[in-house]
């Protein structure tokens, strides 16, 4: 070293270093005021060609598109003109999707199964997408996407035995409840660890590229979950492979009890990662069926013609607590939901249909009804089947197969070490339950 | 003489969280981070009220990155910093593992003791609470296999706080696994009978302010000369109450700390009894049984009476349904001490 830098900077009259740690606005009790949240008015932001240039979209990062106007109306190049038959579809889907959350919820509080998560105020952002998608295009789902095999047909009692860990579990009561994996509805198993199905959504894009297919692939995640290292890589696999893939990220401003700074939203969007990867990126109002309906349509019809990855920001609300184990209450305010100034994703669908003179507070009425009704016969037709705990589940030699293709010599005899505890805890068990 | 220091009765999560607070209030160097720790006090409450009283720069929540969280924990250990960074489950640490791995073990060989990493990653562990194979893993063996890192397994609220405030102390980087399961009480493995909360068991007795268990020092849970049982966390309890029910006079010994182990009293138990019964509730292949087992056979082979057994998980996925055919429970274990006694 010849060269000394200089060797302290101690002794300055710099003021000392502080870390900044963020802090959300509002806490439990505090008055909830979000004049401080830009939305801009529906219709205004501009709708670039599906095949434009990435860095187009770029300005549409730090905006909102939005197609439902206050007067209730879809205005604006963004709105995908669907026909009433359609939006009623939507309507009746998230809807669907609401009732089913309340069923399962209670159907955990009741000691039915060990856990359950809801994602009321956020259907739009799976529904409006499983519309918009072809039904054989791969869905990499996080936690809260039920809305896409609800959308997609997948039976309502096969979730429910799924949740119930029963014996007519799918998956044999391996999985927390929830954690679905449907492959005839070209749903990927959900994993319980954040983030993991991003690079993974990219891959199946990328074979889909290799072997000339038409399919794509579309991930989700939860805005606290970009934070992972498995976001970035995914960025840039897409990237790098310009993969036919729309990646959503779900910003419902909470992960548990941190808020979206923590995942770096008092810098910039998490539309605005697309721009430092290069991808094309769109921020939409994720209440906002349409705007997502169309958002993701573009992007679709943008990766499907070789035109590569979209990152996709659904700006929404988590209603609810993280899951049946999270009590809100305890770390933010309780006016945050009712305050919210995006509304939510239902009422928003119904009363522009209202506008349109094509629903009524009636027909909503009978519709609820209605689904309730649907979610109830499906719980009971579950219930059939067993709950968790109490006896009706797969026979115990399941709980060793799949771990490999065959079984190895060391789990044959632990399967046949747990039939012979079951024999002995149990001395009047009959060997066909096995 | 000095007095008595005043005791409390705590669960396990109450005493981590005085372990912390009382080291918090010694060394201004110790930082709490991780997710939901800050503001809410953790999703298991271990941090709360921690924030309210050392402020948001020395108690704070972090981005959802395991990896994040462990490396900048390296850094401000290298700067001086004493972290004691919490990740929520022990099956989310692998995003962290070459942080943990390439990194925090090795940076004092590497650096010929320039550089050290005094961390302390808490993580609750084991399963037991249906919670699937996402919130149930006993991951232990990948740290033990790491030259570097040292792991600490408490098995009471007693042992938790003097364990937790040794490992905060250790220069080195320490892997300090909480047994969620018996963080409000000792479960026994019996599932369908009550668990007695820890206000109601000796060991829920908790002295008030700093106290240090050494780490690689085992506890002798109970004396005895039939056989000898190795357990830790979880399973300590599980052992010693199936040994209860059969009437057997074992001599039971809760590890603690898994690495630097406490081969001492390891072998002077078995060479006195003769026979050794290893418990876990991880998978059996490569688990940390196999190396206990190892060292078991080279140091006590000609006081041996019986094969080693080993009880443990099965080689599967942590299950949902069938959580209870997967736990190493009592019935298991009641075979493997039948096959030892008979031999």
């Amino acid at each position: 070293m010849t060269e000394a830098t200089p060797s302290s900077f101690s002794g300055s009259n710099l003021p000392p270093l502080e870390l900044h740690v963020p802090e959300p606005r509002f806490r439990p009790g505090d008055a909830v005021d979000y004049s401080h949240l830009v939305i801009p008015a529906a219709g205004v932001q501009p709708r670039p060609d599906e095949g434009c240039a990435a860095s187009e979209t770029h300005p549409l990062c730090l905006d909102l598109v939005r197609v439902l106007g206050e007067d209730h109306k879809a205005i604006g190049p963004w709105d995908p003109k669907l026909d009433p038959e359609t939006l009623r579809r939507m309507l009746r889907l998230m809807a669907l999707t609401r009732a089913f959350d309340d069923r399962m919820y209670r159907g955990q509080r009741q000691g039915k199964t060990s856990f359950y998560m809801k994602c009321t105020g956020e259907e739009a952002t799976s529904i409006a997408p499983a519309m918009a998608l072809a039904s054989d295009d791969m869905v990499f789902p996080s936690y809260r996407q039920q809305g896409i095999l609800i959308a997609r047909g997948y039976p309502m009692v096969d979730m429910i035995n799924q949740i119930y860990s029963n014996k007519a579990d799918k998956l044999k009561g391996r999985q927390l409840p929830i954690m679905y994996s449907a492959r005839e509805a070209s749903f990927f198993s959900i994993s319980g660890n954040l983030a993991t199905q991003y690079p993974q959504a990219v891959g199946w894009a990328m074979a889909s590229a290799i072997k000339g297919d038409t399919r794509i692939a579309a991930a989700w995640l939860g805005e606290g979950s970009t934070a992972e290292g498995d976001f970035h890589s995914a960025m840039t696999f897409a990237a790098v492979y310009n993969a036919p893939v729309v990646l959503n990220v779900v910003n419902n401003q909470w992960a548990i009890s941190s808020f979206s700074g923590f995942a770096g939203a008092e810098r910039t969007t998490f539309a605005a990662r697309a721009i430092g990867y290069g991808i094309a990126g769109l921020r939409v109002d994720g209440n906002d069926p349409l705007a997502v309906y169309a958002a993701t349509r573009w992007a679709a019809n943008r990766a499907r013609a070789n035109g590569g990855p979209t990152l996709i920001e659904h700006f929404t609300y988590r209603a609810e607590g993280h899951s049946t184990s999270d009590d809100p209450g305890q770390y933010r305010s309780v006016q945050e939901r009712s305050e919210w100034p995006l509304g939510d994703p239902i009422a928003r669908l119904a009363a522009h249909l209202e506008a349109l003179g094509e629903w009524t507070p009636e027909a909503h009425a009978a519709m609820d009804l209605d689904l309730a009704e649907q979610v109830k016969a499906a719980a009971k037709a579950a219930e059939a089947n067993g709950v968790l705990g109490h006896g009706l589940h797969h026979p115990f030699r399941t709980l060793f197969e799949d771990v490999f293709e065959e079984l190895p010599w060391h789990l044959k005899e632990q399967s046949e070490q747990a039939i012979r505890e079951r024999r002995i805890k149990w001395p009047e068990w009959k060997e066909d339950d096995a | 003489m000095s007095e008595e220091p005043s005791v409390k009765r705590l669960n396990m999560i109450e005493a981590i969280n005085d372990a912390l607070d009382v080291m918090m209030g010694r060394d201004p160097d110790i930082v709490v981070m991780g997710e939901d720790v800050g503001y809410f006090g953790g999703v298991f409450r271990a941090t709360a009220g921690l924030q309210k009283k050392y402020g948001r720069t020395r108690v704070f929540d972090t981005p959802i990155s395991e990896c994040g969280i462990i490396g900048v924990a390296v850094g401000m250990g290298a700067y001086g910093l004493r972290p004691v960074p919490e990740i929520q489950f022990a099956d989310y640490i692998y995003p962290g593992l070459d942080q943990l791995v390439s990194e925090a073990a090795r940076l004092r060989y590497r650096s010929a003791g320039e550089f050290t990493a005094p961390i302390t990653v808490r993580s609750p562990f084991g399963g037991g609470i249906f919670g699937g194979q996402t919130h149930s893993q006993s991951p232990e063996a990948l740290f033990t296999h790491v030259s570097g890192i040292k792991t600490v397994i408490p098995s009471t609220p007693h042992d938790a706080k003097g364990l937790l405030i040794a490992a905060i102390e250790d220069n080195d980087p320490v892997i300090f696994f909480e047994p969620k399961r018996i963080y409000n009480g000792p479960f026994n493995g019996y599932y369908d009978k009550p668990v007695e909360p820890w206000a109601r068991h000796p060991d829920g007795a908790v002295p008030e302010g700093y106290y240090r268990i050494p780490l690689g020092k085992a506890r002798v849970v109970r004396e005895g000369e039939a056989l000898t049982v190795l357990a830790y966390g979880t399973m300590v309890h599980v052992a010693q109450a199936v040994l209860a029910e059969k009437g057997v006079d074992a001599e039971i010994i809760d590890l603690r700390t898994l690495v630097p182990l406490d081969i001492e009293t390891i072998k002077a138990s078995v060479e006195k009894t003769g026979k050794c019964l290893i418990v876990h509730e991880a998978t059996r292949t490569s688990g940390f049984g196999a190396e206990l087992s190892a060292l078991v056979q080279e140091r006590c082979f000609y006081h041996l009476e019986a094969p080693i057994e080993r009880v443990t998980g099965f080689d599967t996925p942590y299950p949902h349904s069938l959580e209870w055919a997967y736990f190493p429970g009592p019935v298991r274990i009641g075979e493997a001490v039948d096959r030892l006694l008979k031999a």
